[in-house]
């Protein structure tokens, strides 16, 4: 068997780009894919990096999921905040955490978080935005804490306190506001969760929990739901139909397998 | 809009053509009774993905027996209402007495053809007693079109809500409950129990709406009168 | 119902059609306004932009109408000067009839929506976002918000333009619910707070602001003053990547 890749046959299919581009000039929509209209945010802090996101995915105007996570793994010492396109931050995380987890097995080290970074945007910058996904990709390796921007285009920041999404503005008020170096663990998870709230109830993109990670030295705490202040109201009765409220309008009832007399086998001997 | 393309060089590049219109969000229900008619919306405003404010009451009460409740454009929606109360006002200097709820109907359909080829973007309903004293709900489109109906729900959660009310209050596909016509002006359900499911309404499109939420307004019409409630909705 | 088509027709009407203003030219950008124990605390910096030129460095966008109503704005400057000259107008014609009454808050607030209104309507725009601030007519803090299309709504923290974005989820965390605690002070703080941070984040700004403040006693607009900054964080930031 040919072990080589044939490198024409990897990676995305274009083969129907035109086709497409032609039916949508003429008046055929594409269908549309999930867009999670986010708050995310990561910060630095004395002893290591907090990230932060809202759990809203949105379809329009209308709301996907209530309670979807958006704070991905990559590495066991390495998180990334996804917005964007949901299928596209899916994908995007999860095959960069798989090359990850090769790298390590063939370097037998712990993983850097340059590397993903670099890997992330030179992905992204190669699929020249097509890929829409904007990303906060924070982790602690050998050389310290890391906190990194990536947007759907390849370009990326480092800064100590940054957010992305739609509520980005709303969760960067408050970082303005109110960041300062070398805060305490508690002080840093308190301001994550206060800019991600500023997301949810200023952006309408945003909404529902707060999803809150800690990355230290050889530790990690992913704290899912770590803030809920948006719980369901009780409903006012019960909506249960009764037995016979939809029609039965044809019965049928199939055998599908024969039953036949006999004695049982004896599988003693 | 067409505007002549210009020459000047300033004027190139610039940003899209002016736009008169924009959409507020925010949704309305109504529920027409045996004997009362009630109303309800949302008080969130927003625009795009901000909030306005959460509280901007876009539905009225006109008169002892009738309220309109508006949603789509914000200034186009403070316009009609505004026509409207003052026409009121008019018609009670000349004839003496209250227009009745039909009338507000009917007059409401003409204002709204008038501007045709310029529409309001607003959609109305307008919910109060008739002159039996049973409850009655009117649904508008943006220029004028009208209907009497048992119960109508409209603006940005108006897809989530209509089939819900469709199946509660007039028991459509629901074997056993008793039918309530195409033609029937009214809905049987008693008060508590309409209250009831335009509440749960309300949670449930707050839950998956973004335009719907933070406060719901509640107008209960019945023959004491106009009663207004305010309950709290998710602020997110 | 077949679908309703919102486009005017009124500009193609016309033989040769009008062309209006495209959009706005010398800007001005967010205005905000909270209300406060006292009454209503309004703010703005003192930058017109034409484009991205930081054009004229000293504009007074903060109008006293009357004896109790500030005019913010927030667009183009060009329309704010007309409308101050409008609003200057109307007061004077008030001031004629000597009836011993003047336009109060809610009077020129509805004034500004209906003219604004009325321009959207003729197709021909003011480009602006007004904040109006006062006392309504029981002597209790008034905030509306005017645009150019007049939508209005009223609110006891309100920012427009970039201020919506930015500024607003700190007014409404620190303001909300606590209109009637907040003293002189820690009102003038939150309204330097926002500002600092609008200096920060919109490229559009000017670390030269003023304040304007509607109480019984009246109105009062401060001189143009500056914020402390910090910029020590950014001696770390050392490149983009690795």
């Amino acid at each position: 068997m040919d072990a080589r890749i044939d490198l024409n046959n990897i990676g995305f299919d274009f083969d129907l780009t035109k086709r497409n581009a032609g039916l949508e000039a003429n008046g055929a929509t594409a269908p549309k894919a999930t867009k999670t209209g986010t708050t995310i945010v990561g910060l630095l802090f004395k002893d290591g990096l907090v990230l932060g996101a809202d759990t809203r995915a949105t379809e329009g105007p209308i709301v996907a999921d209530k309670n979807c996570e958006k704070i991905h793994y990559i590495a066991p010492n390495m998180y990334c905040c996804g917005a964007g396109t949901a299928a596209d931050t899916e994908f995007t995380t999860n095959m960069i955490s798989s090359q990850m987890e090769l790298h390590r097995m063939s370097t037998g080290r712990e993983s850097r978080v340059v590397t993903a970074m670099t890997l992330l945007k030179q992905y992204l910058f190669r699929h020249q935005g097509h890929i829409s996904a904007a990303l906060v990709l924070g982790g602690f390796d050998v050389t310290g804490p890391h906190l990194y921007t990536i947007y759907p285009h390849g370009s990326t920041d480092k800064l100590p306190y940054v957010t992305m999404g739609s509520g980005s503005l709303a969760a960067m008020s408050i970082f303005e506001s109110r960041w300062r170096s070398d805060m305490e663990r508690q002080e840093a998870i308190d301001l994550v969760k206060d800019a991600i709230e500023a997301g949810i109830f200023n952006d309408l993109g945003s909404g529902s929990n707060v999803d809150v990670c800690v990355i230290e030295k050889g530790k990690v705490d992913y704290l899912r739901n770590y803030a809920r202040p948006n719980e369901r109201a009780q409903k006012e009765q019960s909506y249960k139909f009764p037995r016979g409220t939809t029609a039965v309008l044809k019965t049928s009832i199939r055998d599908l397998v024969q039953v036949t007399e006999d004695t049982a086998m004896d599988i003693s001997t | 809009m067409h505007v002549r393309p210009s020459t000047h060089p300033t004027s190139q590049a610039k940003e899209a053509a002016f736009s008169p219109y924009e959409d507020h969000g925010g949704t309305n229900l109504a529920i027409a009774g045996p004997d009362y008619c009630l109303l309800a919306s949302d008080t969130r405003q927003s625009n795009g993905y901000n909030i306005n404010t959460r509280f901007a009451p876009k539905t009225f009460k006109l008169s002892n027996k009738s309220v309109l409740a508006t949603a789509g454009c914000q200034p186009d929606c403070a316009m009609v209402t505004t026509r409207v109360k003052q026409s009121m006002l008019t018609y009670k200097h000349n004839h003496n007495k209250e227009m009745s709820t039909s009338a507000i109907a009917q007059m409401l359909s003409i204002m709204l053809y008038q501007r045709r080829f310029f529409p309001y973007y607003d959609f109305n309903i307008l919910g109060g007693l008739d002159e039996d004293g049973k409850g009655c709900v009117y649904s508008y489109d943006a220029v004028g079109s009208y209907e009497r109906v048992p119960c109508s729900a409209f603006g940005s959660a108006s897809a989530l809500i209509q089939p819900f009310l469709d199946n509660q209050v007039r028991n459509k596909n629901q074997l056993g409950k008793p039918k309530v016509t195409e033609f029937e002006p009214v809905t049987p359900l008693p008060l508590a129990e309409a209250l009831r499911i335009c509440k749960d309404s309300f949670t449930s499109a707050t839950e998956r709406d973004i335009y719907t939420g933070d406060y719901l307004q509640i107008f209960i019409i019945t023959r004491e009168g106009v009663e207004e409630q305010i309950h709290e909705l998710k602020k997110d | 119902m077949s679908s309703v088509n919102f486009k005017s027709t009124r500009a193609t009407q016309a033989a040769t059609p009008i062309t209006h203003s495209g959009g706005p030219v010398v800007t001005g950008t967010s205005v905000l306004g909270i209300k406060y124990k006292d009454g209503v605390m309004l703010a703005a910096d003192c930058l017109a932009s034409y484009g991205s030129l930081a054009r004229f460095r000293d504009v007074d966008r903060l109008q006293p109408v009357g004896e109790h109503t500030v005019v913010g704005a927030s667009g183009d400057i060009g329309d704010f000067q007309y409308v101050q000259d409008l609003l200057e107008k109307s007061m004077i014609h008030e001031f004629y009839t000597a009836d011993g009454h003047a336009l109060a808050t809610p009077h020129i607030y509805s004034y500004l929506s209906r003219l604004m209104y009325q321009r959207r309507s003729q197709m021909n725009p003011l480009w602006n976002s007004y904040l109006v601030g006062g006392l309504n007519d029981s002597g209790e803090p008034f905030l509306g918000y005017i645009d150019l299309i007049g939508t209005t709504y009223q609110s006891s923290t309100i920012a427009t333009g970039f201020g919506a974005y930015l500024a607003q989820p700190i007014l409404r965390k620190a303001v909300e619910g606590r209109e009637n605690e907040i003293t002189e002070e820690e009102a003038i703080k939150i309204i330097d707070d926002c500002m600092r941070v609008l200096f920060y984040r919109d490229a559009r700004s000017l670390n030269k602001f003023r304040r304007a403040k509607v109480t019984k006693e009246g109105v009062t607009v401060t001189e143009p003053y500056s914020l402390t900054t910090e910029w020590g964080f950014a001696e770390n930031i050392i490149g983009y990547g690795a």
